[in-house]
């Protein structure tokens, strides 16, 4: 087997709490060394943690891997590790063919510069010659929608403008491999859109990426495997799906059952005719199963369930009450399942799933878990919005014959 | 060593590109743009007419074409390295967000900052030219001596630049430290007078690398005569030396750069 363009063994980084250093009299242990032998130990010292404890992961030529985990877990120390900007504690990477990350490098551009002057700047910093920084321009311009604006000096542009600008120039440096950090954060939609056009376009010429974003749902769609990382260890690798379920599971609140708390959730999950799942086809149905734990006696008992998009607008709720069904009674270590079966007719998205065990006659929750899981909505067909309609169009014109659309 | 320069070498489009930054930075909104270039070594050049009228009034003697040559062609480059190295001990804190996010030979920002200084003494060269010849200095073979001390010169302001911009990313105090001392250096070095003015003594002021360099220029440029060849093989020693301190702290501080600016 060819060796993996990316790969890190066992790799730990460690850094301090406050400041590095106090004063200038810690620059004498700093210069004869005393202080780099002891920050490139294996020990943990004063105000010093762990950033990434162990990791270890390989990507293959061509593959597109995604890294998630909450903030602070580590994600952005993995992506300076890969790109050289710091040195590994512990343990080796390996980075075999040039890499560049797809960040805004605004970072370099000097306000009192033109867009045009910018470009070249920026396009430098990224390794590009000027040669290839020519030959690219148009297409950097075009991509950036700034045509009209490319001779003024960019300290007049808006601030969406300028992060434009700047991830134009990343997005046409063609390297090996390319580290993607947030890219869904820039821009607005249409400039979101060209961004994600242009991430499948790299990936189909065969370029290695590896994916960061809080959007769970662009990971499941670009990248086949994932990480998850929690608190600077691996949680979880291996397929996107599982990964992503891992990470719902560990994020899934799970608050420890307060001295008043009768009724707990034991167990959830949505599943599909197949099982388990994330992926599913709009239309499709699915199941959504909650099993309660009574810890002391209690009686009329209901079961809620909350659908949500991504933005945690809320798409569709109901609750075993509402439904008619009778309330629950439970003594304590008894357990009840509930099972809601539902019709997805939601447009293409991603879903979150929860669940309030609640008590309406005394206004009461007993518990509450959201988002308890977390599901992709896929459908065949371009429409947009909350539900699926299903659309069938036919359009009656005098120039064009009356035909249904594919 | 040999790897860093593999790797500046490399990335030469860059360096090109943040000296022009820097140069268009500085100039594009000022109203005087491109004269400052020349403004800051001509008020040091003033300064060093002023001091020179007052020791010509103090001994009786009359100010000569000579004094005044031999103060330009000394504030010239000392112009150059006063401000190299205030622009170049903060070229990495300045560049702070190029640092932490993109991977670059690090070097190359104190070096862009030297060159981009560099191209102003060029500027400033050519007005001192100018007025070389309306004080009819005149010109000799010893003119061959420019290009390598100049280049000594700016092989030294590299190697500081280096070292300090390194040290001032852990230790903001560096930049007070640089600040005081090049405010105070020019005591210490032979711009406003020549170190034959002290006597016994001279030898010692010649220890500072810089001196050599400064009194090479004017025996040269001025006074048509070869420079003081043991004390610039001494400068050329010292440079070694800067140079070699400045790559070692360098790389080894390299690692912790992204961490600790």
């Amino acid at each position: 087997m060819a060796e993996a363009p990316l790969e890190m063994e066992q790799v730990f980084k460690k850094f301090k709490k406050g400041e590095i250093h106090d004063s200038l009299r810690d620059l004498i242990p700093a210069l004869t060394g005393g202080l780099l032998r002891r920050a490139r130990s294996g020990r943990l010292e004063g105000r010093e943690f762990w950033a990434l404890q162990d990791v270890s992961f390989q990507v293959g030529r061509g593959e597109a891997f995604g890294i998630i985990g909450a903030n602070g877990a580590g994600k952005s120390t993995i992506l300076k590790l890969l790109s050289n900007i710091m040195k590994p504690t512990k343990g080796t990477l390996h980075v075999r063919g040039t890499l560049s990350a797809l960040i805004e490098v605004s970072a370099g551009f000097h306000p009192d510069l033109t867009g045009r002057e910018n470009i070249y700047l920026g396009g430098a910093v990224l390794g590009m010659s000027r040669q290839r920084i020519r030959a690219k321009f148009d297409e950097i311009v075009a991509f950036s929608g700034l045509a009209e604006f490319i001779d003024t000096p960019v300290k007049r542009y808006s601030s969406g403008m300028f992060t434009r600008l700047g991830f134009s120039v990343a997005a046409h440096v063609d390297p090996d491999i390319l580290i993607v950090d947030e890219v869904l954060s820039v821009g607005d939609f249409v400039f979101q859109r060209k961004c994600v056009e242009r991430m499948n376009a790299v990936l189909a010429s065969g370029t290695t990426v590896v994916f960061v974003s809080h959007n769970l749902r662009a990971v499941a769609d670009l990248c086949p495997r994932s990480l998850f990382l929690e608190r600077g260890r691996v949680a979880a690798i291996g397929p996107t799906d599982d990964v992503i379920k891992a990470y719902m599971a560990r994020t899934a609140a799970v608050a420890e059952p307060g001295p008043d708390q009768e009724v707990t959730i034991s167990h959830f999950a949505v599943r599909s005719e197949h099982g388990d799942g994330i992926q599913f086809e709009s239309g499709q149905k699915a199941w959504v199963d909650v099993e309660i734990t009574a810890l002391a006696p209690c009686h009329n008992v209901a079961v809620a369930l909350d659908v949500r998009d991504e933005t945690h607008y809320q798409m569709f709720h109901t609750s075993t009450e509402r439904m008619g069904l009778p309330t629950l009674s439970l003594q304590p270590g008894e357990t009840a399942q509930c099972t809601f079966e539902l019709d997805l007719h939601l447009a293409p998205g991603m879903f979150h799933f929860g669940t309030t065990i609640y008590r309406y006659d005394l206004g009461k929750t007993f518990d509450r878990r959201f988002p308890a899981a977390t599901i992709f909505v896929t459908y065949d067909k371009d429409v947009r919005g909350a539900a699926n309609l299903y659309p069938r169009v036919t359009i009656t014109s005098p120039e064009c014959v009356a035909e249904p659309a594919k | 060593m040999t790897r860093v320069l593999h790797e500046l070498v490399a990335r030469r489009d860059l360096l090109y590109i943040l000296v022009w930054r820097e140069l268009i930075a500085k100039y594009k909104q000022s109203v005087m743009g491109i004269l400052w270039a020349i403004l800051m070594p001509a008020l040091i050049v003033t300064a060093g007419i002023v001091v020179k009228f007052a020791f010509a009034s103090a001994s009786g003697e009359k100010l000569a074409a000579t004094d005044i040559a031999t103060v330009a062609v000394k504030a010239v480059p000392w112009a150059f390295f006063v401000a190299s190295l205030r622009f170049a001990t903060n070229s990495l804190v300045a560049n702070r967000e190029l640092v932490t996010k993109v991977y670059l030979p690090r070097q190359i920002f104190p070096v862009a900052s030297v060159l981009s200084q560099f191209v102003d003494f060029g500027i400033a060269t050519v007005v001192l030219a100018v007025m070389l010849t309306v004080l009819r200095v005149g010109a000799s073979v010893q003119l061959v001596w420019v290009l390598p001390l100049v280049c000594l010169l700016l092989l030294l302001c590299i190697g500081l630049a280096i070292l300090l911009s390194a040290a001032s990313l852990f230790f903001r105090d560096v930049k007070y430290i640089v600040e005081a001392v090049i405010t105070f250096a020019i005591f210490f070095t032979p711009v406003f007078y020549d170190v034959t003015l002290f006597g016994r003594w001279a030898d010692l002021l010649m220890l500072n690398p810089l001196a050599p360099i400064l009194e090479g220029l004017s025996a040269a440029v001025v006074y048509h005569r070869a420079p003081p060849l043991g004390w610039i093989a001494y400068s050329t020693g010292a440079l070694a030396v800067v140079w070699l301190l400045a790559n070692a702290f360098f790389q080894k501080m390299e690692p912790y750069f992204a961490e600790s600016i």
